[in-house]
């Protein structure tokens, strides 16, 4: 009998999603695919102005000669490593102040008023003042990745230390944990997956910083690449740099996920995820 | 008294102590203008498997609370053990970590690991103490969270609605798995219930709580029978304000 009704719900299933269900990639791919196949049709048919509006085949082929030249790589890492660097000192900054304001009234008194006023204020905003303050070598630039990426890490570790379940931080209390072991045990692991979610909201951050830090007298990194190509008129160029840029965005987002899935093991929808 | 009723297991010296498991003196609780526990005395003996009835706001959870040094007890006197574990209605376990550490945790033993297991083998949990919280179902996370309160070897349990959240056929068998773990280790227990069935076929004793004071005190003769003590289910019903 079971056995019937499964067959029965299994045939139903699959006539339902079989036309659909299978080629789920080809279905996500479908209109940027499209959208490329009529850009390149309207280049041939003539239609744009390769000056203004380079083919995808003239942007793949240029792409491939940024790499064999080598101009692509070095370029790449500067800005890897600028994004990185600058990052890390935003994700330390924002962790340790979020904690200190999380853990603590006198913190939270201290730190919390003015982080809030200051992330109102557009970050980018700082660049005349602070290239003023420290010239046009790497530290502006790290500078200014650096204080972007603090305010997603600080305001979402913050508010995830403050909404740590009550309920979980009596029990501990009644099971003898410390005050120090109740933060290691219950405050910051129930804090990690907003922790998480300003990670991947301060990487989105780092790369604009990046993008807009490039851009002033830059002799390196993938912005440099697009302001000379500017300078040449090599608008080719500039698009293989924002096919980096989206490449580079697209990767550090996905690093943040599996490292979600390596961390927040325990979470149903991640038990599942695995099959476990 | 009716400690004696199961005479097997009574007329041992519990945890080597005849000190009173818990004692309240006077106590007295509010917040702001409202009364919660208004000069509050209650004794429990050790070993005792005291109920707590009344109805939502009487301030039976805020006598557990106290109880559980959750709340302060500004005034008047309350003496409970140390070795004290709460069970409450959800199992409040830990959910990023694997059910035999949300056990150990905060037990200070040498092998804190093999306690763990033996304490969840005996709530009937043994084959899921890797597993991750979030994955058990209702029941399991209760024997959990009993397991969790076993393992410190707990001279005063508390219960707070520890069933409440429960189906009728896993609570029935919640039941019988606390009677059992009871008369095992012979704690003394405060169940919280607004059951008077389960009151009934669980206890010793029942407390009715009104009003902030302790309206009602029974003794039930032959606990644990089976015995539907019809006469008792009426008299705690009209105490709590139920008439059929």
């Amino acid at each position: 009998m079971s056995g019937a009704a499964q067959t029965v719900r299994q045939t139903v299933t699959q006539t339902i999603r079989k036309p659909f269900a299978r080629p789920v990639f080809l279905r996500r791919a479908a209109v940027p695919l499209g959208i490329i196949a009529i850009w390149q049709a309207a280049a041939a048919f003539g239609l744009l102005n390769p000056q203004t509006m380079p083919a995808p085949s003239a942007v793949a082929t240029s792409f491939w000669n940024l790499i064999i030249t080598g101009q692509l790589w070095p370029n790449l890492i500067i800005s890897l490593e600028r994004v990185l660097l600058g990052l890390s000192i935003g994700v330390i900054t924002g962790g340790a102040l979020a904690i200190l304001a999380g853990l603590s009234r006198l913190g939270e008194d201290m730190i919390d008023p003015s982080v809030q006023m200051a992330r109102t204020l557009p970050h980018l905003a700082l660049i005349p003042l602070v290239i003023l303050w420290f010239g046009i070598g790497e530290t502006p630039k790290i500078f200014i990745i650096a204080l972007g990426s603090t305010f997603p890490i600080y305001l979402n570790l913050y508010s995830a230390i403050r909404g740590a379940d009550r309920k979980l931080l009596e029990a501990s209390s009644i099971l003898g944990l410390s005050h120090a072991e109740t933060i290691w045990h219950v405050t910051l692991p129930a804090a990690l997956p907003g922790f998480l979610v300003g990670l991947r909201q301060a990487f989105g951050i780092a790369w604009i910083s990046l993008v807009v830090a490039e851009q002033i007298n830059s002799s390196s990194g993938i912005g440099y690449l697009v302001m000379n190509a500017r300078d040449f008129l090599q608008t080719d160029v500039i698009f293989d740099g924002l096919l980096v840029y989206a490449i580079l965005g697209l990767a550090t987002d996905q690093c943040v996920r599996a490292l979600e899935t390596h961390l927040l093991t325990w979470r149903p929808q991640t038990l599942s995820k695995q099959g476990a | 008294m009716n400690m004696l009723s199961e005479p097997q297991i009574h007329g041992q010296d519990f945890h080597g102590s005849t000190e009173p498991a818990v004692e309240i003196n006077n106590l007295t609780r509010a917040f702001g203008d409202n009364i919660v526990l208004k000069t509050l005395n209650l004794t429990i003996r050790p070993g005792e498997f005291v109920a707590l009835l009344g109805h939502s706001g009487s301030g039976k959870s805020t006598l557990l609370r106290t109880l559980a040094g959750l709340d302060p007890a500004p005034a008047g006197t309350v003496r409970v053990p140390q070795a004290l574990s709460v069970v409450f209605q959800e199992p409040r376990l830990l959910p990023w970590k694997r059910v035999w550490r949300n056990v150990t945790l905060g037990l200070r033993d040498k092998n804190p690991r093999a306690k763990a297991e033996a304490a969840l083998h005996e709530v009937g949990l043994g084959h899921r103490l890797n597993a991750w919280p979030l994955t058990l179902s209702g029941g399991e996370a209760q024997r959990a969270a009993l397991a969790r309160a076993l393992v410190r070897e707990p001279e005063l349990l508390l219960l707070d609605e520890p069933f409440a959240a429960l189906d009728a056929l896993t609570r029935l068998k919640m039941q019988s798995l606390v009677t059992s773990l009871w008369r095992a280790h012979r704690p003394a227990v405060l169940l919280v219930t607004h059951d008077v069935d389960e009151a009934l076929s669980l206890a010793d004793r029942i407390l009715v709580l009104e009003h902030g004071t302790i309206s009602t005190d029974i003794e039930i003769p032959h606990p644990r029978r089976g015995s539907p003590h019809p006469e008792l289910r009426t008299r705690l019903l009209q105490a709590l304000g139920v008439t059929q």
